[in-house]
């Protein structure tokens, strides 16, 4: 299969190692992978900013980028969502709805991908470590993913998977909410990454690297040792480098 | 400190920053989800009776007219007198008149949140009468002087020793940590005040058009007091209150139970039917029911919000609220609190002076899964956030966006200027800049790495 990455453009500028992970895995799994380099943000803090217009203009933009593409995948299980869910509420009644249904369908976020799609839970990787799952919001509530980074997780050998008490609490990004907000957002980062780091677990893992900014901010200006790390360079761990 | 909105940033930053305050609230929300989640086993499928209470409210709300004419042609005729109140002003002006008219001086009230939306306390006691509620956690905040903190559990913020003195001080009664001797404190004192009390007014969970009976749900019997003691009774209500049929009650009922308060059922449940008839030995004299709009029919113009009026005013969106568990209910300052009061409040008070609830939100959307009528509550607050940037913008968000917009659309630029954000960086987070500082100030950004994920791409055999 020919894949198209959707690499979110915090990814791209911030933690290109998340894309790159993400290669690397979808290689080993044997497909052929493409990165359309017009793509730069989805939108999403327009449209979560209430400026809808600015987004529509975005999500067409991402409409043509996309057009042809066999599936699009992406490890942002929010940046996903915005495809995936909010491209379509946003262009309906307009010429663009067909075809942002159509990329709707053809849109998967990572860990969807590979077990939904693939059907495919073991890459072969290894990481020797303790781990805990930080459900992202959208994710969880707009994709429905729960069960499938996890599974991704357990076939990794030497991997100790366990649970957060508040493993379904919003870490308090909400992209610019995290900064017109901050103090909430503080709040709210302070529950989930203080039961976080009670877990004794070397890296907190999720399918979503804006939630790993925010989480990763905190436990590091706090000094926790526990460190963020995304599901595909997890899965990326101990394959081999040239694939 | 003059519009709603800075007083809520300042509110919110003073509760945020309340740490033993905030682990008490999270501590007594503990209790409710173990509770709700064994409820929540009993029923054979939550999620179809989800679908249940759902569809009973939309099948009264979407045809609102005729079910409320029906609802109050039944309840006339079952002896019961109603009054339609356009806003808030009409409501108390119609209560006070009905008060005056009976001669009476003293009102009892039990728990209802729209007589708070209406401000009706101010407006009683203005006129001289003396009011008490009767619901012990309403009663403790009318001692306090505070709005209640959540519009079920209205005082789930107070500590034991903070009523134990509060009812010295307005009481005389002895210190006591015994929460069983506090709730009989309240119970002695409110005692001869229901029979004092010449109008009992109460709310109502439910008007049932297909017998024209409502519907009051409660854990104390405070409103069957209220309702049934004093001469007259008023109950006060919003028109979307109204149920079509008897039978919906039956997943209504528990549902309002097990969402609010995790309980299999609220203690009591009663459905009033009228004033005493000739032969009873007990009930008002008058029974009356003022219908409130107060900006409702607004909301039901609007076919992509309308679904907020199926609103059963459980409180387990606020309960599953991480934004609701940092800020607490009174930094809000509105009558509904949480993400409920946050969609519906910039319709009932005004979008630009109220929209900033919506704004704070990180979207989560745990309030949506937890409603039982299925609101579609964190989509709403998106929704409410368009509608204000399209009648009240402002310059900077505008410019941002646009900005924002002028650089991703071109993909050059954007590489060009991710690159120079990567390479200042260091330098940009010693200047105060809007948003990252912001960040900055309590959350470290990791260091900027060399080359972007495109560049390497580019570089290396893929490209």
């Amino acid at each position: 299969m020919r894949i198209s990455l959707f690499i979110p453009c915090f990814v791209d500028q911030l933690a290109p190692q998340v894309g790159l992970a993400t290669v690397k895995v979808l290689k080993k799994l044997g497909h052929d992978v493409e990165f359309r380099a017009e793509q730069t943000c989805c939108g999403q803090p327009s449209y979560n900013s209430g400026q809808w217009e600015v987004a529509r203009e975005g999500a067409i933009r991402a409409l043509k980028i996309f057009r042809g593409a066999e599936v699009v995948v992406g490890p942002s299980g929010s940046c996903v969502a915005m495809i995936k869910k909010f491209y379509p509420d946003l262009l309906k009644d307009t010429p663009h709805a067909a075809e942002a249904k159509e990329l709707a369908q053809r849109t998967f976020e990572f860990s969807e991908f590979i077990v939904r799609q693939l059907g495919v839970t073991d890459i072969g990787a290894t990481l020797n470590k303790k781990v805990t799952y930080h459900d992202g919001c959208h994710a969880m509530r707009e994709l429905r993913l729960k069960e499938e980074p996890r599974q991704l997780l357990r076939a990794v050998r030497g991997l100790e998977l366990i649970e957060t008490e508040e493993s379904e609490s919003c870490c308090g990004f909400g992209g610019l909410f995290s900064v017109k907000f901050p103090m909430i957002s503080t709040a709210m980062v302070q529950v989930k990454g203080g039961a976080l780091a009670r877990t004794g677990a070397d890296y907190v893992v999720s399918s979503d690297p804006s939630c790993l900014l925010q989480i990763g901010g905190w436990l590091t200006r706090e000094g926790k040792p526990i460190r963020p790390m995304h599901i595909a360079e997890v899965l990326a761990e101990g394959l081999p480098a040239n694939v | 400190m003059s519009n709603a909105k800075d007083i809520f940033l300042k509110e919110a930053t003073t509760a945020a920053a309340d740490g033993p305050q905030r682990i008490f609230i999270n501590k007594a929300l503990g209790g409710y989800y173990a509770n709700r989640d064994i409820q929540k086993a009993r029923f054979r499928d939550w999620e179809r009776a989800r679908d249940a209470a759902s569809l009973a409210k939309w099948e009264a709300v979407n045809d609102l007219a005729n079910t409320l004419e029906a609802f109050v042609a039944k309840f006339e005729s079952n002896g019961g007198k109603v009054h339609w109140a356009r806003n808030a002003a009409e409501a108390r002006e119609i209560i006070l008149q009905l008060i005056a008219a009976a001669n009476a001086k003293a009102v009892v009230k039990s728990k209802c949140m729209t007589t708070e939306e209406i401000h009706l306390n101010d407006a009683l006691e203005k006129a001289g009468y003396s009011v008490v509620e009767s619901d012990l956690g309403e009663f403790i905040q009318q001692l306090r002087g505070e709005a209640p903190y959540h519009f079920v559990f209205p005082c789930m913020h107070v500590k034991r020793e903070e009523i134990s003195a509060l009812f010295t001080k307005h009481l005389g009664t002895a210190a006591t940590n015994s929460p069983e001797e506090l709730t009989m404190i309240a119970r002695r004192h409110l005692r001869q005040l229901y029979v004092d009390a010449d109008v009992g007014i109460t709310g109502a969970n439910f008007l049932v058009a297909e017998t024209g009976q409502i519907s009051i749900t409660e854990n104390e019997g405070n409103a069957r007091l209220t309702a049934a003691l004093p001469r007259i009774h008023i109950a006060l209500s919003g028109i979307e209150k109204v149920v079509k049929k008897l039978d919906d009650l039956s997943v209504l009922l528990p549902m309002l139970a097990t969402a609010g308060a995790g309980q299999p059922m609220t203690c009591y449940n009663t459905l009033y039917s009228g004033p005493r008839k000739p032969g009873e030995c007990d009930g008002p004299e008058e029974f009356h029911l003022v219908l409130l709009d107060n900006a409702r029919t607004q909301l039901l113009a609007d076919p992509e919000q309308r679904d907020a009026l199926h609103c059963i005013r459980c409180g387990a969106c606020l309960n599953v609220c991480p934004i609701f568990k940092n800020i607490g209910g009174l930094a809000y300052g509105t009558t509904y609190q949480g993400p409920i009061g946050s969609v519906i409040t910039p319709h009932l008070r005004g979008l630009k002076q109220w929209n900033h609830l919506s704004g704070a939100s990180s979207l989560c959307g745990a309030c949506t899964d937890a409603c039982p009528v299925r609101i579609d509550l964190h989509h709403h607050l998106l929704h409410n956030r368009r509608n204000a940037n399209q009648t009240s913008p402002t310059w900077f968000d505008r410019l941002f966006h646009r900005g924002f917009n002028f650089v991703i659309s071109r993909p050059r630029l954007f590489a060009f200027g991710g690159r120079v954000f990567r390479f200042t960086l260091p330098v940009l987070k010693k200047i105060p800049l809007p948003y990252l500082s912001a960040w900055l100030k309590t959350r470290d950004l990791p260091p900027a790495p060399a080359q972007s994920f495109r560049q390497q791409w580019k570089d290396s055999s893929h490209g």
